[in-house]
């Protein structure tokens, strides 16, 4: 058995919040206690001292790209889970946007087979929900289901449709699988490369409006309204949507959300080179930063506040990465034309503690959002310390700084906005299932 | 005066630099319409640039900016090497970055850009030993159009401090505007900024101007208005429903021109689409500096060259 000895447990689905001691049997958790641990247990087991740690559950991060099929050389599966496990993440949901996309059975197994062969984390398949994510028939979605697909989304693309869209709705809710959107009318993105605003127009970059998105999250709550199924609205970047959902959930329509920490952290400053404002922020950088290019886009502090303000109040109840691993070459090239995204598994955890450290958000909330609020909009065993729940778990020392560095990612890629940042919380080791799956280098 | 090595954009510039340059420029400018006049009498400049190196690398069509860049380039006894490249050589496998570090291992002095891209300046310059001047990226800026365009009006109006501007037209996707935006304010003048909205981009008035929404608004009271060009694309792209009725609310014609008061004077950075931004008789006007602009467009560029490049000034 393992015991992580008198660490800070934040376990939210259980409301633990104090000093107590994790122990782990084999691939669970058995017990989570207060008492000490006796001589003979202390003998006849290893210990890991935990006392000013952080020992939460392993985050669960609803929303990455793992690029394995068709563009290993950008992430496979196993670096991709890797960077997760150093980030302090045990089970990511690969989108299907690989090639070919994940709209069948083999597409599916191959990924949980590749993720299980990494050992890293636990890598949970998303099904498209069109066929090649093309927006036109249906995808074969109780296969996919079968095949252990948590979710059905065709991230990247909205599907413009919204007739198709209904009946995916439809068919999914018959399946009861959630049904992910990426928000964006393409009518009203088109051309875009940033948030339409003063600073696109000072930079003389076309614009995509806020209401892209927000018109597609309306749309969406409209179609779940009527079909009865569970929406989940990802990479929330707007006021709008978030009122949007706010408004539907009132309703009692079910709709979840997540956001991801550079929506929360950084806004369309961060374009043309201007700081964010946390501390650990390096100097201003140049303009046409491409690392600050993504869909949907950074957007004003006014939509930043709007998601912080949601994630303390749990209409967002996740964060999650949208993990975008890009090679150099897609990142060293004009604004307009490079590649939209960021990775985000090695910095995520570090990103929301610094929200708890400006008091936006209390630490079980922060831990609840990166865990068990992400596991249960996907109806995912996973994120809570529950005697009998697999041991995934991570240690964390919420105090500890460390520069952000390119070449120290695990990921393959390193487009990174955050790059140069000096972040705090960092995570010392991370368990899959009882097992050790990363140890931070110089930890003691 | 210190001038920047590269000239990527106005808004870096100080008021005093731009100051600088304009006075080079205009000395240059009255140098050559002398020796227009009596030809053989002027200062011959070639001895400025002699043995250095300009390259013009335009990835969008343009006739009047190259040619004015290697009028003012041969006007100082530079070497010139022009290329014309597609923007979509990307999709053929090389990158804007190889394509610049490319032609820089040649060793020009200065690298004369037009890209399609906004920001593409800037990131030629990280990579490029030479000097990068921007001749237009995307909608971001156009610099050497705004100073030559300082450059004629400040000759017709005298200082352009508390002067009002007006800019009409299509300013989501110019340059020119934002370029003359910066410029203009720089220079103590109050710029108005008007056109239909679906053209206005959002958030234009942080840049330091302010909007209006009719021509009469922008007419009102003005010491210079400058019309834009307006593209078939914006046909296209549904921001306009066509150039009649753009010229019926925005077009400079004889009627409209009755708005502008009398000593007001009228610019356009062309091509010029006749009967739509600007009515014949207003470009034919003597109000109309059109022609004058493209002279002070070798005028600039020349000073701009010479700053940029160092060059010991005579």
């Amino acid at each position: 058995m393992i015991f992580l000895e008198g660490g800070r447990v934040v376990d939210p689905a259980n409301r633990i919040d104090g000093v107590r001691t994790v122990v782990i049997d084999g691939e669970r958790i058995v017990e989570v206690r207060t008492a000490a641990l006796s001589a003979g247990e202390r003998a006849a087991n290893e210990v890991v001292d935990c006392k000013g740690l952080l020992v939460i559950p392993g985050l669960v991060d609803l929303h990455v790209h793992l690029r394995e099929p068709g563009e290993e050389g950008k992430e496979t599966i196993a670096t991709g889970a890797r960077a997760a496990v150093a980030g302090g993440v045990t089970t990511v949901v690969a989108m299907p946007n690989t090639r070919p996309v994940c709209d069948s059975a083999s597409v599916a197994r191959f990924v949980q087979a590749r993720g299980r062969e990494a050992g890293f984390a636990r890598v949970l398949p998303a099904g498209a929900i069109t066929r090649g994510s093309l927006g036109e028939q249906l995808s074969d979605a109780a296969e996919l289901k079968d095949a252990g697909c948590v979710v059905l989304t065709d991230d990247g693309r909205p599907v413009m449709s919204a007739g198709v869209m209904r009946r995916a709705m439809e068919y999914a809710r018959d399946l009861g699988l959630p049904v992910m959107i990426h928000a964006e009318d393409l009518t009203l993105s088109a051309g875009g490369s940033m948030n339409e605003g003063a600073v696109a127009t000072r930079l003389g970059l076309p614009g995509v409006p806020a209401v892209a998105e927000v018109a597609m999250v309306e749309r969406d709550i409209l179609l779940a309204e009527l079909t009865g199924a569970h929406l989940h609205v990802a990479h929330v970047s707007a006021a709008g949507s978030v009122r949007a959902i706010r408004e539907a959930r009132a309703r009692g329509i079910k709709v979840t959300a997540e956001a991801t920490p550079h929506h929360f952290t950084l806004t369309d400053e961060a374009v043309a080179g201007v700081p964010a404002s946390m501390p650990g922020t390096p100097p201003a950088g140049e303009p046409y930063d491409t690392h600050a290019k993504m869909m949907p886009p950074l957007r004003s502090e006014g939509d930043r506040q709007a998601i912080v303000g949601a994630l303390a109040d749990g209409i967002i109840d996740a964060i999650a990465t949208d993990h975008a691993p890009h090679g150099a070459l897609d990142k060293q090239v004009e604004f307009v034309s490079a590649a939209n995204g960021i990775i985000g598994l090695e910095t995520s955890l570090s990103l929301t503690l610094a929200l708890v450290r400006s008091g936006n958000l209390s630490l079980a909330r922060a831990v609840e959002r990166m865990t068990v609020g992400p596991a249960r909009c996907f109806n995912l065993s996973a994120g809570t310390l529950t005697p009998g729940a697999l041991a995934d778990i991570a240690v964390v020392d919420p105090d500890r700084a460390f520069p952000v560095e390119a070449h120290r990612f695990y990921s393959r890629s390193r487009n990174s906005p955050f790059t140069g940042w000096t972040l705090r919380g960092r995570v010392l080791r991370t368990y899959v299932g009882g097992r050790l799956v990363h140890r931070l280098e110089d930890a003691t | 005066m210190e001038f920047p090595r590269h000239l990527l954009e106005i808004e870096g510039l100080s008021r005093a630099q731009i100051e600088a340059l304009l006075e080079v420029a205009a000395k240059f400018k009255i140098e050559r319409a002398q020796a227009k006049g009596a030809p053989g009498s002027g200062v011959d400049r070639r001895g400025t640039l002699r043995g250095r190196t300009i390259v013009t690398l335009f990835f969008e069509s343009s006739t009047r900016t190259r040619s004015s860049f290697e009028m003012a380039a041969r006007a100082l006894g530079a070497d010139v090497l022009s290329f014309q490249k597609e923007a979509s050589s990307v999709s053929k496998g090389e990158t804007l970055e190889d394509t610049v570090r490319n032609l820089d291992a040649l060793g020009p002095d200065a690298l004369v850009l037009r890209h399609p891209a906004a920001g593409a300046p800037r990131l030629v310059a990280r990579v490029v030993r030479a000097s990068v001047i921007n001749a237009g990226d995307g909608a971001h800026e156009h610099p050497t159009q705004a100073l030559l365009d300082a450059l004629s009006l400040r000759e017709k109006l005298g200082t352009l401090e508390g002067k009002i501007v007006s800019i009409v037209g299509d300013i989501a996707h110019s340059r020119v505007a934002r370029s003359n935006i910066h410029c203009l304010s720089k220079l103590g003048a109050q710029v108005r900024i008007g056109g239909p909205s679906t053209l206005i981009p959002l958030g234009i008035e942080k840049l330091g101007c302010t909007v209006v929404h009719s021509l009469k608004e922008a007419l009102d009271g003005a010491h210079a208005v400058m019309a834009l060009r307006i593209q078939q694309e914006r046909i296209n792209d549904a921001r306009i429903p066509g150039t009649r009725d753009y010229a019926r609310t925005w077009g400079l014609n004889a009627r409209t021109i009755e708005l502008l008061p009398q000593g007001a004077v009228i610019l356009h950075p062309g091509p010029v689409n006749r009967g739509v931004e600007l009515s014949n008789d207003v470009l034919e006007s003597p109000r109309s500096l059109v022609m004058d602009q493209v002279e002070s467009g070798v005028a600039v560029r020349m000073a701009v060259l010479s700053l940029c490049l160092r060059a010991r000034p005579g």
